[in-house]
Formats: C-alpha cells, sequence, structure tokens
C-alpha cells in the first residue's frame, strides 16, 4: 500500500496498533481541510505492528493528547520534503481539557467554567485521575 | 502562608503527629489554648447537612477564643441562584480568617481552596474526602492503643464508597507495623484502586473476609462503617445490602479484651446500642477527639497563613 510522502506537514509514527483513531478523534484530526492518512498495522521491525498518522499541513499539535494516547509514539515535522525535527513523546503530568471526568458525582459535573485537569498518578500503569475528584481516566 | 487540607494526604506524617501532640496538650491544659484564635473567624460553609460536623468546628473555634459565621441551608445563600463554588470562596474569604466547607459535589473544596484567600478546611466533599474525620480517627486509635505499630485493623460494612474507610487507610498505612482485615460483601468490596495504591505498594499484609464473626478474634481496632443511602443509585440495592453487619453484645463476645470499637457516626443500626455500654466502645470518644483535633488544625494553619 503506498501513501506519498509529504512535503510539509507532520508524521505521528510509533503509535501503539489500534489507537490512531483514538488519537484522531482527541485532535480532532476530522475537521482540518487539509488530508490526513492514517495507516494501521503497519508491519514494524521494532514494534511488530504499528499504526502511523500523517498530517498534510503544519498545524499546532497539542503533544500532550499524544503523550496521553500513546507515549511511545514520536512526532516527525517535515518542511520541503525533509525531516526537521523528530520528537518522542512521553506522558504529560497533566491534561487540561482534554479528556472530560465522567464521574456524575464530580464537581466539574455541574461548575461548567472549571478546567477538566487529570493528573498522572501512576506512570508504569499509565493512570490519570481527575484532579477534583480523582476518578480515573479510561 | 496560605495553606488548604482537601486530603488528609496533603499532611505528612510528621504533620499528622504534630497534630496529634498538640490535640494532646490542647486535653491537658485546655486553658492554654482558650484565646489562641481571639479575633480570628471561621466561616462553616454546609451545602449539605451535617450537624455534628458543623458543630465540631464551630465548638473547636469557640474553644480557641474565635468567632464563627455559619451558613448551614444551601437553598437560602447565594449558590441557589447559582453562584459558583470559585466565586463563593472569594466571597467569603472577604469575611472569613478560615473556612470549614461541606459540599455533595466531589472536588469542591479544592476548587474553593484554589480560589479562597485563606485556608480552607475540606469538612467533606460528597463521597470523596473527609481529612478531619480521618483526624479524629487516629487520634482516637492513638490515645487507646498508644501507637499503630503492631495493629490488625479491621474494616467493616461498606468498603466501597466510605470516603471513611479510604481516607483512614491513606492515613494508617503511612506508619509502619499496620495490617488490616477487610470485612464486607462483595458488592461493598474496598476498591482495587486503593488497594493497589496505598496497601500494596507497600507491602502491608491484608485479607478480606465476609464474615465480621471471623474476624472478630484477630482484631485490635473494628472500624464499623454505615452503609450510607445516599451513595447508591439504586434503592434496591441499599435495601438489601443496609443490614449485612450488624454488630450486638453476641459479636463482641468473640472480640479480644483490649479491641476497641469505632464508627464515624451516624450509626442507624449496624452497632445494636447494647454495644454502647461495652468498655471497648470507643465512637462516642472518637467525636470529642474530633473537636480536638478541629481545634489542633485550625491553630496550625491560622498560624501557618500568618507566617
Amino acid at each position: 500500500m503506498n501513501i506519498d510522502s509529504i512535503q510539509t506537514g507532520i508524521v505521528i509514527d510509533h503509535i501503539t496498533a489500534g489507537r490512531a483513531m483514538r488519537l484522531y478523534e482527541l485532535l480532532g484530526l476530522g475537521s482540518l481541510d487539509c488530508s490526513v492518512a492514517i495507516i494501521q498495522n503497519a508491519v514494524s521491525k521494532k514494534m511488530g505492528r504499528k499504526d502511523i498518522i500523517k498530517i498534510d499541513a503544519d498545524i499546532p499539535v497539542n503533544f500532550d493528547v499524544i503523550g496521553y494516547v500513546d507515549p511511545t509514539a514520536t512526532v516527525n515535522i517535515i518542511r520541503d520534503g525533509r525531516l526537521v525535527e523528530k520528537r518522542e513523546i512521553g506522558m504529560p503530568e497533566t491534561l487540561t481539557n482534554v479528556i472530560r471526568c465522567k464521574n456524575p458525582r464530580c464537581i466539574t459535573s455541574t461548575e461548567q467554567e472549571l478546567d477538566h485537569i487529570f493528573k498522572l498518578t501512576d506512570r508504569l500503569k499509565e493512570i490519570y485521575r481527575c484532579a477534583y475528584c480523582e476518578t480515573r481516566a479510561n | 502562608m496560605k495553606r488548604s487540607v482537601i486530603d488528609i494526604l496533603d499532611l505528612s506524617v510528621e504533620e499528622l503527629n504534630g497534630l496529634m501532640d498538640t490535640a494532646e496538650d490542647i486535653i491537658a491544659h485546655p486553658d492554654d489554648y482558650a484565646d489562641r484564635c481571639r479575633r480570628k473567624k471561621l466561616v462553616t460553609l454546609f451545602f449539605e447537612p451535617s450537624t455534628r460536623t458543623r458543630m465540631s468546628f464551630e465548638a473547636a473555634m469557640y474553644e480557641l477564643g474565635g468567632n464563627v459565621l455559619s451558613m448551614t441551608d444551601a437553598a437560602s445563600s447565594s449558590a441557589s441562584k447559582g453562584e459558583s463554588v470559585a466565586d463563593t470562596a472569594r466571597v467569603i474569604s472577604c469575611y472569613a480568617d478560615i473556612i470549614a466547607m461541606r459540599h455533595p459535589k466531589e472536588g469542591a473544596a479544592l476548587v474553593a481552596a484554589n480560589n479562597a484567600t485563606v485556608p480552607v478546611i475540606n469538612a467533606g466533599d460528597g463521597g470523596h474526602c473527609h481529612p478531619t474525620q480521618t483526624l479524629a480517627d487516629l487520634l482516637t486509635i492513638r490515645r487507646e492503643k498508644g501507637g499503630f505499630s503492631g495493629l490488625t485493623v479491621g474494616l467493616c460494612g461498606d468498603l466501597k464508597f466510605g470516603r471513611t474507610v479510604h481516607s483512614l487507610i491513606n492515613a494508617l498505612s503511612r506508619y509502619d507495623g499496620v495490617r488490616y482485615v477487610l470485612i464486607s460483601p462483595e458488592e461493598l468490596k474496598l476498591p482495587s484502586y486503593v488497594k493497589e495504591e496505598a496497601i500494596k505498594p507497600r507491602g502491608i499484609p491484608y485479607e478480606q473476609t465476609e464474615s465480621l464473626e471471623e474476624a472478630m478474634p484477630k482484631l485490635d481496632v473494628l472500624y464499623m462503617t454505615r452503609v450510607q443511602k445516599e451513595r447508591f443509585f439504586n434503592e434496591e440495592d441499599y435495601l438489601r445490602l443496609k443490614d449485612s453487619y450488624i454488630l450486638d453484645p453476641a459479636k463482641m463476645t468473640l472480640g479480644r479484651r483490649d479491641l476497641i470499637v469505632m464508627h464515624p457516626l451516624p450509626r442507624v443500626n449496624e452497632i445494636s446500642v447494647a454495644v454502647d455500654r461495652d468498655p471497648r466502645a470507643c465512637y462516642f470518644k472518637q467525636v470529642l477527639n474530633g473537636k480536638y483535633m478541629r481545634m489542633s488544625l485550625i491553630l496550625k494553619l491560622l498560624e501557618e497563613a500568618a507566617s
């Protein structure tokens, strides 16, 4: 399968197989008017199988979202057909307004102006909890 | 510097010990503290009813020589007009030197603390945290048992929704030599995250059982809890489970002579009234200890705010 290489844009590589769609949704890539390619289950020497997202525009990307969905992913910034930056993404300590707390008893369920903040509480198990009610993020 | 207490984990073990030491000193020398908060005002902001906790805070402030302003009925406050917790905290900060707040929503106390310019004490935020109850529990155990090392603590009843249980485990697990017996029906077992985060990483021994009778002979401390109707979405579940564990004189005969029985109160029927006459029943002492620990905490936070 061939996907054209991009001239200027972003390649999110080394995404754990199966997580690309979640990343696509949380990054809001569906609302872009440029081409976005999602490659699922690509063969990888390092990972066995992986997902890749190619965005055909140099848009601002929320690295916290990428680190939350898949801390092993890498981000490649391409300009004029050349790789100008390669970034490894770790898990962010704090997520602000990336995901919403689903606990109906949480104060964020009634006070709409509050930021939805999640804190990383277990790096090994990739667990985030709501900063207010400590409910675990899914 | 202003500092708030939202969760029992906001206080280090050294601070917990310091608060208990101060409480002991207050008990021994109450007159020395009778004027320590003169011209200071505590505002009790209670968005849901709790006579005992509110009165405990108010009695604590009065015994320190301070004054109290109370908001006891959310329906008559600006909250009923839609004012946010953040705005309420900013406004009340203009009147108060320190705030004690209870709110039905989890995390509300943190929102208040983030916006208030004075210290906020969480007096209960829904099913989340109730740190001053845990302070009362710790002082009661230390006074009755002389410390925490080597104790086998039984926690019985609603271990799933019971915030006092989670807070007590978080606090006690930081002391060496504690072990737990978790006594509950399957539906109300301690959430796995509490075990994963507070018990297992520290290698604390624990066992789980559905039988209160089997557990009784092993215990130094029995902490009973109420199966609370307001924590259930479904009334049928509540009715089915509320009578699961009732402590009565017959079960007390299975306990050690130096056992202590605790309960955050109010009880419904999980401890029969006949147990009250047993010298091992310590739940009314807990209430009194709660007042002393609230005095101790108010003093600490006001002193820190002034420094």
